[in-house]
């Protein structure tokens, strides 16, 4: 077990590796930076300082040698555009995305697993076609087409909820939290329901699935026999037995939450996190660029990592494979 | 057409919204392979455009007697031609990156199972953990790296996506290398290549039409996107997800057909496809057999 820990996590320290060097040369190799960092009309001796303080004139392995040592530390350079520390940068916007991701992802667990249990316990039922009908649309149709969709009609026709920026929040362990006041829940409503669209689909899918299956077993039919009311069946049996992949799917879905956060932040105006990115893309500020690809490369691989030595811990097999080994 | 072929038809024609999605997909692919000749207006000459005609709303007159169905954009372009454009614009990268992507990942996936051992193990380790990695993000950095354009949005849309026909024909190849006809093939002098190709590769291929298909909607929505966010295609040839960004700004004042038309013909598009591959995947899915 402990050979498995080791190995595994050697592997995801080699593969962070290998990412950081991909980001980063592929960021850095195409183009000029320093285009962007000083006006075309300055003198040839204050552009020279400028890549020198830079760096920009070494060798490009020695600047990822010089970049990857900073990162050990913990620190990912400058912006070059706002001139902030990329990581005070990212820590103050990764507050307003982690909000809408958790917002998202549980309006997806507590919408989507009731509907889909239901779909896959009355498969037949006209309801239960609409909700696979409104899954497909889900699963399809783009995150961006239903923002402005939601926009038009709650915002703009219904004029019931607010729609871009974050509204007023409240203070708490000296970051800003929406969803504590009524008109912070309100901002937060809608790009909430965005992003979680595509979990909704995939959560209605996945528990029709164990439904359907889990109706079939010897459990069902014992706990029918036993005189359990179909309604106790269904919340003690069947949605313990249909949990299990469900919550897998959950955890790994929360960083794809946060990646497709990007375009939900850049229609509603949510400062986050994937509004930094677009606006580092658009304005050209590599350290930013670099800088939160890494954090993401970093999450998912730590994402990785916990589920496989989660399943590990939970799969006999791999447990005793591992000690014999 | 062959019995093998007439009688899938035949199994095809039993549910009639996969009939209706398949003629919506012919119908848009025909406008938009004959835009020019079906189009107003030629939403790409300036000299068409006039600012008096902007943003007019649907059945607007123009100043040269021609009526807007859809109104007019915030250029002056007739909405119905910039669409008809639009989704030409679109079907193109959809359907160019699907097959770069098809035939990368089907190669590879191939290969991985052929090869085993280490070529094996490397190949499906990348793709795996590409895989867990969010298509969206990817593009959406290789987009910013390379610049706009026609050449560099079909690799990241590639980049992106190869990942998933090579895990479908990896998984379709290991299947059918156990089976007793590649066994008797092998047995034979015939080169391992071969083999691979004219003895596995067809037989991989139901799957990978399921997953092209559907893989094809998914390069159109991820253009969009990419577009939508402004790191698609250059403004000079708008596609639809660029059409829906720049009629974006004026939804708040209630000017909502500039967006809302491009919109729904993306969807339709998007939809019809889809339908089309769900169609395909129970067709070709030996467990739903009856």
């Amino acid at each position: 077990m402990l050979g498995y820990i080791i190995q595994r996590l050697l592997q995801a320290a080699l593969v962070m590796l290998a990412m950081s060097a991909l980001v980063f040369v592929g960021v850095y190799a195409i183009g000029n930076p320093i285009d962007v960092l000083i006006s075309p009309d300055a003198t040839q001796d204050i552009r020279e300082a400028a890549i020198r303080h830079y760096g920009l004139d070494l060798p490009l392995w020695q600047q990822y040698l010089a970049f990857l040592g900073r990162l050990l530390r913990g620190d990912l350079g400058t912006s070059f555009v706002l001139n902030i520390p990329v990581t005070d940068l990212v820590f103050s916007r990764l507050p307003a995305t982690l909000e809408l991701a958790l917002a998202s992802v549980l309006i997806g667990a507590f919408i989507g697993i009731p509907l889909g249990v239901y779909a896959g316990y009355r498969p037949e039922s006209p309801l239960s076609r609409g909700i696979m009908a409104f899954s497909v649309l889900g699963f399809s149709v783009p995150t961006f087409w239903i923002g402005l969709i939601l926009i038009l009609t709650f915002a703009v026709n219904l004029d019931w909820l607010p729609a871009g920026d974050r509204g007023p929040t409240v203070e708490v362990l000296g970051v800003g939290w929406s969803f504590l006041t009524w008109e912070g829940l309100q901002f937060l409503l809608l790009p909430a329901l965005n992003l979680s669209l595509f979990k909704l689909a995939m959560m209605i899918r996945l528990s029709r699935a164990g439904t359907r299956e889990v109706m079939l077993s010897d459990t069902v039919k014992f706990a029918r026999a036993a005189g359990l009311s179909e309604l106790t069946i269904l919340r003690r049996h069947v949605l313990r037995l249909i949990s299990i992949p469900l919550v897998t799917v959950f955890g790994l879905e929360f960083g794809s939450t946060l990646a497709f956060a990007v375009v939900t932040e850049t229609i509603f105006s949510w400062p986050g996190v994937g509004k930094l990115i677009i606006d580092s893309i658009t304005s050209l500020d590599r350290p930013v660029m670099v800088g939160y690809l890494v954090l993401v490369a970093f999450l998912f691989v730590t994402i990785n990592l916990v589920v496989d030595l989660t399943y590990a811990l939970l799969d006999p097999r791999l447990r005793r494979g591992g000690r014999a080994a | 057409m062959s019995p093998a072929l007439s009688a899938f038809w035949q199994e095809y024609r039993e549910n009639w919204i996969a009939v209706v999605a398949l003629a919506v997909v012919a119908i848009i692919v025909a406008a938009a392979l004959f835009a020019p000749w079906i189009a107003p207006q030629d939403p790409y000459d300036l000299a068409n455009l006039e600012l008096a005609n902007a943003r007019r709303p649907p059945g607007f007159v123009g100043s040269d007697g021609y009526v807007h169905w859809l109104g007019t954009d915030a250029q002056g372009r007739d909405l119905f031609s910039a669409i008809l454009y639009g989704l030409r614009i679109s079907l193109q990268m959809g359907i160019a990156a699907g097959a770069v992507a098809l035939t990368i990942g089907t190669l590879l996936g191939v290969l991985a199972a052929h090869a085993g051992g280490k070529v094996e193990a490397g190949i499906m380790r990348l793709v795996d953990l590409q895989l867990s990695f969010p298509a969206i993000l990817l593009a959406l950095v290789l987009v910013a790296v390379l610049g706009q354009g026609r050449v560099p949005l079909i690799i990241a849309l590639v980049t992106a996506q190869y990942a998933y026909f090579a895990r479908t024909a990896y998984g379709a190849a290991t299947a059918e290398r156990q089976k007793d006809y590649v066994e008797a093939a092998r047995a034979t002098p015939l080169p391992g290549r071969r083999v691979v190709f004219r003895h596995i590769l067809p037989n991989c291929l139901p799957p990978l039409i399921v997953v092209g298909t559907v893989q094809v909607a998914n390069a159109i929505a991820l253009e969009a996107t990419l577009s939508f966010l402004g790191l698609g295609l250059p403004p000079t040839e708008p596609s639809l997800g660029m059409l829906i960004a720049n009629g974006f700004q004026y939804m708040m004042s209630g000017r909502t057909w500039i967006s809302v038309y491009p919109g729904i013909a993306l969807i339709v598009l998007i939809v019809a496809i889809n339908v089309v591959g769900d169609q395909l995947r129970d067709q070709f899915n030996p467990r739903l057999r009856r």
